[in-house]
Order: structure tokens, then C-alpha cells, then sequence
């Protein structure tokens, strides 16, 4: 479908009859060459409604737990929201940039630290530092996040501008390298709870909002998820976004064009870890508690599994893969202590038969323009 | 120096034990096609890469009009006005004719870091690419991906690629491999209506075409120049007939 748009804008040119005479050509390509434009128009039919239902599914089952007084349900599916967002964040650097981050955990955990220290000082009214600049805690949530966001940003750009210098299992390795690091840092720092975990005696708010309400912060935690996706989609349209493509399909050629790859990497890797960063900043608040466990490669495993099971590269895959992935984590962990066995079976699954993920099953391939 | 678009100044390669380049200096001028043939293994390829950035020479400067490039990476090269396609194409596969093209026009008009708009109905980027498609005479293929195309439309593909840098200098390492004789054809006529404006550095076996196009010819055997000058003096010289043209059904 979108590709009548630059098409036909093209061949309208005024200058060219080649151009016109290109037109004809071009719509015989479309009929028979695979066409494109068929192949896309009819799969979105499809791909459509799977989306409209992992989303409509996702907001409507909660609210009508809620009504039904099941606040564990609302809370349930808060848990997968957050833990999607943090996966979309994730994504972006594995799927759409070809960065296989085995640390994400790193700003998942940040991001909730930040919530738990801010509102650890609101609580008992002590500053967070007071040398060069004084930095009070806050239970604003807006101040939260943005503060969440930016650090997540600045670690994500000395980690990144160390990391992305190698490639392969070598980037694997060394961004997990570095998130282990600061999971025994977190571990052995015991002004925050080192490994005991640090509790959140308040929730943090918002102006005129009761965050404390389980449906209001499921609300807020969807709202987080569905701007983070709708930031990927239009990132992933631009210029920006481009450029990203080519340096994970082929960068010699994306240099070969005029564009260096390492920074457009680079400020992919920094906005992914800012998402996910969020997410952690939510996760904390959900729970009232953060802990080193967040930040430790397990998480970022798990992230990672999430991102597979859902459709590499794909937008909705991070949201069909938490909601596969927490719910057996719920379901079959409340049955088993051995559901990993079972998630290891799916994965297999997704990886032998489904290499396009949950989403590619329900939902077709995704065509390149 | 000034008439010179590209200049290579005592370029030095070695890769182990193996004398890859051995100090080799050449220039391309303004509107011509300067051929560059040798045997398999001569250095062509690595001498191509030292000019574009994807090989470092050990000793030597290279220089695209009077600026000095040798220090310089890939993309700003190509930014400058270095265009080359590869021996073995190197494209983003299953992306589109067009998004390949498109890539080198967003290089020229800013950077990359714009995050709002689409691509996909941008004007600005779409116009320039579709032009350098149809100088390829490939805008018919502009929305295939390139996994489907042949082996000569990819070849195609690439030089427009480089086309929509609007390059000062055009490196193509054999473009017409593989392509028959009546893809060889096509090609010839485009590159010599093409030489007019971007001088060629052309990389090619098939010594019909390089004879019928090259303006000046450099043979290089095992990394060094061993004869230069224009078709008849190479056709003629002993040195070449017995290092190159001797052992090539040409
Ligand atoms: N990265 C490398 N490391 C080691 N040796 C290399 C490397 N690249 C090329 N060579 C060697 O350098 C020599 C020159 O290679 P090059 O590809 O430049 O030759 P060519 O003239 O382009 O040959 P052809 O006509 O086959 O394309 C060859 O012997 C090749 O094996
Ligand atoms: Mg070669």
C-alpha cells in the first residue's frame, strides 16, 4: 500500500516520459513480480486485527478484572505491560538494529533504582546529593521518569560507545560484561539495600492522578507502552530509522552511501536503553520494591526470550512475547517450579518452526519496502 | 595536480608476506575512463578499497581534487564524491531498489539523525533517486527488492547508488562480469555517456569494452604498475602481452 504513494508521486513528475512510460511497467511488476502492493494490502487485513486484538485484549480484560474487584488480574497485566515496554525498548536495539544487548537488565534496573532512591529521600526528606548541586528526591513521577530516561541514556551512551567498537558474540559478551557489573555494584551497596533490595514506602504520583488506584497505574503503564511503540514505528519510518535498517542488513553499503554506522548505532542504542530504562522506572513502582535481581542476566535473558518469541524486528512482538511469557511464568509457575522446562519447549518451537516469532505466525511476514 | 580528480600517490599494501600493492601512483582525470586490468590476484580490488576507504594503506596518500582523503572513513569519502561499486555486489538485500538508491541522497542532503519524518513519501529523497534510476535505466526495478534481480541489475543497482552521491569519481570494480554480451553492451554505452560527467576509474576483464572505453589504460601485475597508456600502446607493449594479455583468451 505505501508503496503507491512514492510511486505514483514519482512517475507524476512533470519532467519525464520515461517516467510515464515506467508507470505501466511498474504496475505489471505489481501484478506479477511478487506484488508488493497485493501482498501488502492483504496481509494488513490480517496483521491488522492480530494487533487490534493483542492491544483491545490487553486494555479491556484488565478494566473488566477491575470491575469484577480482581485487582490481582489488573496488576497481572500491568506486570506484562511493563515488562512489553521494556522488551519494545529492547527490540529496538536487537530487532531493528541488528544489537544483540545481553544487558538490558542494566537499564531496566537503573530505572527502577531511580524510582526507589527518589522516593527513599521524599520519604524520609534527606537530599540525594548535596555536592556540586543539591538533588532532592522527588515522588513526582514525571520527575522520575524523565530522570530515569536521561540516566538510562547517559549509561547506555558510555556502554554503547564501548560496545558497539565490536560486533558479534563479542558485543554479546561485553555488554553483559558491563551490566554484571553494576548488579554486584547495586549488590554490595548498602546505603540503597544492597542485596536485601530497597522498598518504596510511597508510590510516587502524578498531578491530579491517583497512582495509587491499580486500574489509573495500569492505565499510565499502557499509555507508556503504546508511546514507546508508536515512537518505534515513526523512528523506524524516518530517515533515522533508514539508515538503522541498512546498518543492521548491510553497513559496508550504509557507509558506502555517506552514512557512518557506528553513531546511528549508537543513538539507537541509547533510546532503546531509555525505554526500557522507563519501563524499570514503572516496574518499581508497580512492585514497591526494587531489588538487584532486576538488574541481574537473568532479566536481561528473559528479555531477550521475550523478544524471540514475539517476532524479531517486529512492532508487536515484544507485547505478544510478555504476554506469552508472563503468563506461563504465572500460570505454569504457580503449577510447576519447572515451567522453564515448558518455556523451553515453546522457544524451541518459535525457533525451529516460527522463525518470525508469535507475531509472524499470527500475522504473516512483514515485507521490506 | 589541480586537473587531477583523484590522485594516488605511492600507495603501499602488504598483507602478511604478500606485496598486495607496491607503490602505485595514478590519476584519474577530468572526463575520462582510466581502466585498470591485471590478472586475477594482481591487486585491483585492494587498490580500489585503499581509494574508497575499506583497506588502510600501509604507506601513501590519496587525493580527491586537492583534498586529502587518506585518513578519512568510508562514508566520508563518500560524502566528498567517491562513488564505487563492489566486485561482489554488497547491497541491502531485501530492502527495495529504491531504499538502496535513496540512502546516498539522504547522505548528501543532511545527517541521519531525523527521526519524524517518512521516508517513504519524501519528495526530496524519492526524486533524486529516481533520477539516477533512470540514468541506469532501472526505474522499472525501483520498488523490487534486490534479492530478486539479476546479477547485471545489481551491478546496475550499485552504480546508481554511487550516482545519487553525485560523485566527483566513480570506482567500479568489473561491472560487467557476468553480465553477457548484451548486458556488456547496455553497460558500455551508459558508462561512456556517463564519462562525460563523472570521470571512471574502471576495473575490467572483458578487454572489448575496456578497449573500446578506456582514454588511458594501467596494467598491474602483482601489485605494481607495469605498463600505462592508452589502447594502443598497452595492445602493443611486450611487457603486457606477455604478463597479461598472453595468458587471456583476449
Ligand atoms: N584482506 C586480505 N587479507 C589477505 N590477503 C588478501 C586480502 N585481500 C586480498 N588479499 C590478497 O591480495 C591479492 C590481491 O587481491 P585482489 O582482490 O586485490 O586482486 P584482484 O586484482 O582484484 O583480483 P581479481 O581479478 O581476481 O578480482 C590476492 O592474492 C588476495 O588473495
Ligand atoms: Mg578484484
Amino acid at each position: 500500500m505505501t508503496n503507491n504513494i512514492p510511486t505514483s508521486a514519482v512517475s507524476s513528475k512533470p519532467t519525464s516520459n520515461s517516467a510515464r512510460a515506467s508507470m505501466p511497467k511498474h504496475s505489471h511488476s505489481g501484478g506479477s513480480g511478487a506484488a508488493p502492493a497485493n501482498q501488502a494490502d492483504s496481509h494488513f487485513g490480517r496483521k491488522g486485527l492480530v494487533q487490534i486484538a493483542l492491544l483491545g485484549l490487553l486494555l479491556l480484560l484488565p478494566v473488566a478484572a477491575y470491575f469484577f474487584g480482581h485487582l490481582y488480574y489488573v496488576n497481572l497485566a500491568s506486570r506484562i505491560t511493563i515488562i512489553a515496554m521494556a522488551a519494545v525498548g529492547l527490540n529496538l536495539a536487537i530487532g531493528y538494529g541488528g544489537m544483540v544487548s545481553f544487558g538490558h537488565a542494566a537499564y531496566f534496573g537503573l530505572g527502577g533504582y531511580v524510582a526507589g532512591i527518589s522516593a527513599y529521600h521524599a520519604f524520609d526528606f534527606t537530599p540525594f546529593m548535596t555536592w556540586p548541586i543539591s538533588i532532592p528526591g522527588s515522588d513526582s513521577l514525571l520527575v522520575v521518569w524523565l530522570a530515569a530516561a536521561l540516566l538510562c541514556a547517559l549509561l547506555a551512551l558510555a556502554i554503547g560507545a564501548i560496545s558497539l567498537r565490536t560486533t558479534g558474540v563479542y558485543f554479546i559478551m561485553i555488554t553483559l560484561a558491563f551490566a554484571q557489573m553494576i548488579y554486584y555494584f547495586a549488590n554490595s551497596w548498602p546505603t540503597y539495600g544492597g542485596e536485601d533490595g530497597l522498598p518504596i514506602y510511597i508510590r510516587n504520583s502524578l498531578p491530579l492522578v491517583d497512582t495509587t488506584n491499580a486500574l489509573t497505574y495500569f492505565l499510565i503503564c499502557f499509555g507508556g507502552l503504546v508511546m514507546a511503540m508508536a515512537v518505534t514505528s515513526r523512528l523506524m519510518k524516518s530517515r533515522f530509522g533508514a539508515a538503522l535498517t541498512m546498518a543492521r542488513l548491510n553497513d559496508v553499503r550504509l557507509a558506502t552511501a555517506g552514512v557512518s554506522p557506528y553513531p546511528v548505532r549508537l543513538v539507537a542504542f541509547v533510546i532503546s536503553a531509555a525505554i526500557t530504562g522507563l519501563a524499570g522506572a514503572l516496574y518499581a513502582d508497580l512492585n514497591g520494591f526494587v531489588s538487584p535481581s532486576v538488574l541481574s542476566w537473568h532479566f536481561s535473558g528473559e528479555l531477550m526470550v521475550i523478544v524471540i518469541l514475539g517476532g524479531v524486528g517486529r512492532l508487536y512482538g515484544p507485547l505478544a512475547g510478555a504476554i506469552l511469557f508472563v503468563m506461563m511464568e504465572t500460570f505454569l509457575g504457580g503449577i510447576t517450579q519447572y515451567w522453564q522446562l515448558f518455556l523451553g519447549l515453546v522457544l524451541l518451537g518459535v525457533v525451529l518452526f516460527a522463525k518470525h516469532g508469535i507475531m509472524g505466525w499470527l500475522a504473516g511476514r512483514e515485507r521490506n519496502e | 595536480m589541480s586537473d587531477s580528480v583523484l590522485s594516488l600517490q605511492n600507495l603501499h599494501k602488504r598483507f602478511g608476506a604478500l606485496q598486495a600493492t607496491n607503490d602505485v601512483s595514478l590519476d584519474l582525470k577530468r572526463g575520462e575512463i582510466h581502466a585498470l586490468i591485471g590478472p586475477n590476484g594482481a591487486g585491483k580490488s585492494t587498490l580500489i578499497g585503499q581509494i574508497a576507504g575499506n583497506i588502510r594503506p600501509d604507506e601513501g596518500h590519496v587525493y580527491l581534487a586537492d583534498t586529502e582523503i587518506t585518513g578519512m572513513s568510508i562514508a566520508q569519502r563518500a560524502r566528498l564524491g567517491l562513488g564505487r561499486s563492489f566486485q561482489v555486489s554488497s547491497l541491502a538485500e531485501p530492502l527495495s531498489v529504491m531504499r538502496n538508491v535513496m540512502m546516498g541522497v539522504q547522505a548528501l542532503q543532511s545527517h541521519s539523525f531525523r527521526f519524524w519524518r517518512p521516508v517513504a513519501s519524501d519528495q526530496r529523497l524519492l526524486e533524486p533517486a529516481y533520477e539516477a534510476l533512470e540514468r541506469m535505466q532501472l526505474s522499472h526495478r525501483a520498488w523490487t527488492p534486490v534479492f530478486e534481480l539479476s546479477h547485471g541489475e545489481r551491478r546496475q543497482v550499485e552504480v546508481a547508488c554511487a550516482l545519487a552521491l553525485k560523485p566527483r569519481a566513480l570506482l567500479l570494480d568489473e561491472p560487467m562480469a557476468g553480465l553477457g554480451p548484451e548486458g556488456s553492451a547496455k553497460l558500455t554505452e551508459l558508462l561512456e555517456a556517463l564519462k562525460l560527467e563523472v570521470p571512471i576509474l574502471l576495473i575490467e576483464h572483458d578487454m572489448e569494452a575496456v578497449f573500446r572505453l578506456a582514454d588511458r589504460i594501467s596494467v598491474l601485475v602483482s601489485g605494481s604498475v607495469i605498463a600505462h597508456g592508452d589502447s594502443e600502446a598497452i595492445k602493443q607493449d611486450p611487457l603486457v602481452r606477455e604478463a597479461y594479455l598472453g595468458d587471456s583468451d583476449a
